[in-house]
């Protein structure tokens, strides 16, 4: 959701008068106050206590779902279905961010309809995505290609319209063809912000692959949530979200790394 | 060139809805998946008339500015004392980076059992994924605070509490109004993605109701109107945000 709105989770933000920002103690101290306070609330008795379980139970939920073969049959569902919307979300939006950075024709024509439609919640699409693809995996797919497509789009163009002009005329002069242009010069140079989109667009498809699987679906990690919920078993509803949100956090993390240390190594800064 | 080519651009999006007018009448689309654009069009006078879309919007925006409302106190609030105890920022910033990243709004069953089937569930949904960013977005903006000013006013003896009043929440305006944007778009998303997936209040929900009357040009005007409405709602708040900056 951050992507659709814009926002950059600042990566290297300046620390400002607070200091340098994360580290292992504080960040150990956090968990501790989070889970000590969670743990407390729990056994305070104030809340329903199947709503808010204690750790333990927490625990022993996420336990019994990893050790759960039927969560790795949905995960391999929800895995594939979100595989297919990243690579035709990614690709899709990669060549139109391409087309539009490359070209101040289209990009003045085409790329404000992009900026408006982007932001919207994708999820209304979803009756029309049933009726399009059915009610299978493939309604799954298109839900998060679309999630996908609109910040890999923008991210894409803003990155080839950043590509140094010189290296645009060096490329000229040795009489490059477009698809040495294309290899040589916007690839290497645009791979840092390219691996941030795809980080954005990843997010958006996880949400909108698992969120028609809530909506429509008899398989994947969406629809065993809604079986949790329906069954009113909290400790596994629980145990699934905490997974969903692990997982997220550690692609996350890994693209973004992955795009710093490619940055680094192109000299550019995002 | 640039109002020239926009004009080309917007030529070319009505070709397109030409082309699927014809394309639908020559049977190569079928039209039981998609109607034509004229139905389409036809169909947005009667959800005005019979399914209140009116009021709907007035829910939807309703529950909007509450979450965002609530989100950018409670946000600027939070990013106001992360800046102020460095240990706090230090402990929970990298937290509020990851949250603002994660599917909240996956939670929705989580909320459901919490709050129940009701507005309180739209709206903490949305204020819970708006929260994070707002909250990053307010530490950023206080501690983009030049330093000059905050000893200009130490130097002339400004307290804690008066420092914050008359030097940093004024020098941090802008980045807050960009929290309230932030908060704003968060809401809108997550209220009408909600409203859809709990069939509960707005312009989400009438969406959702169409769908499985299978009114499908009232589907798809329903769409249309929603798009157009964030849209509309997007351009005004980043129009808003340009002419604070400029003014700031």
């Amino acid at each position: 959701m951050a992507a659709a709105a814009g926002l950059s989770v600042a990566h290297g933000r300046r620390p400002g008068p607070a200091g340098p920002v994360g580290t292992a103690g504080p960040r150990l101290l956090a968990a501790v106050v989070l889970l000590g306070g969670w743990q407390a609330l729990a056994s305070s008795g104030l809340l329903f206590r199947d709503v808010v379980p204690p750790l333990q139970a927490l625990a022993a939920g996420l336990w019994a779902v990893a050790r759960d073969g039927g969560f790795w049959a949905d995960a391999r569902v929800t895995g594939g279905e979100l595989l297919g919307a990243v690579l035709v979300g990614g690709v899709a939006g990669g060549a139109t961010g391409l087309l539009l950075g490359s070209s101040p024709l289209l990009s003045a024509a085409f790329e404000r309809w992009i900026t408006w439609f982007g932001p919207t919640p994708k999820i209304i699409l979803f009756p029309v995505l049933i009726l399009l693809c059915g009610v299978g995996p493939g309604s799954k797919v298109a839900m998060g290609a679309v999630s996908c497509f609109f910040p890999m789009v923008l991210s894409t163009a803003a990155a080839v319209r950043g590509v140094d002009p010189v290296l645009l005329r060096v490329a000229r002069s040795f009489r490059a063809r477009r698809h040495q242009t294309l290899m040589k010069v916007y690839l290497p140079a645009t791979v840092a912000p390219l691996l941030n989109g795809v980080r954005l667009g990843f997010g958006l498809a996880l949400i909108g692959v698992l969120l028609a699987e809530t909506k429509l679906s008899n398989q994947g990690v969406g629809f065993a949530v809604m079986q949790a919920y329906a069954r009113f078993d909290m400790p596994r509803m629980y145990g699934l979200l905490i997974l969903v949100v692990g997982f997220a956090a550690a692609v996350n993390i890994v693209l973004g790394h992955g795009a710093r240390r490619a940055a680094g190594a192109t000299g550019q800064e995002h | 060139m640039k109002v020239g080519a926009g004009l080309a651009g917007l030529l070319v999006m009505a070709g397109l809805v030409a082309l699927l007018q014809w394309a639908i009448g020559a049977g190569i689309v079928d039209e039981y998946t998609v109607p034509r654009p004229t139905e389409i069009a036809a169909a947005l006078p009667r959800l005005v008339a019979e399914e209140q879309v009116v009021s709907r919007f007035l829910v939807t925006a309703g529950e909007t500015f509450a979450a965002a409302g609530l989100s950018t106190l409670v946000g600027t609030a939070l990013g106001a004392a992360l800046y102020r105890w460095p240990l706090l920022r230090r402990s929970f910033e990298p937290g509020f980076a990851v949250l603002a990243a994660a599917p909240l709004i996956l939670a929705y069953p989580l909320f459901l059992v919490l709050f129940g089937r009701s507005s309180a569930t739209v709206v903490v949904i949305a204020f819970a994924s708006a929260l994070p960013p707002v909250v990053l977005q307010a530490v950023a903006g206080f501690a983009a605070v030049r330093p000059v000013l905050l000893a200009a006013g130490r130097s002339l003896g400004l307290g804690r509490a008066a420092e914050f009043r008359h030097v940093l929440l004024p020098a941090a305006l802008p980045s807050v109004f960009t929290g309230l944007r932030l908060a704003l778009m968060f809401g809108l998303i997550n209220v009408v993605g909600v409203e859809f997936l709990i069939n509960l209040g707005g312009l989400g929900a009438l969406i959702n109701e169409l769908s499985e009357r299978y009114d499908l040009p009232g589907t798809w005007a329903a769409i249309g109107l929603v798009v157009l409405v964030s849209a509309c709602f997007f351009v005004v708040l980043d129009g808003g945000e340009r002419w604070l900056r400029r003014r700031g």
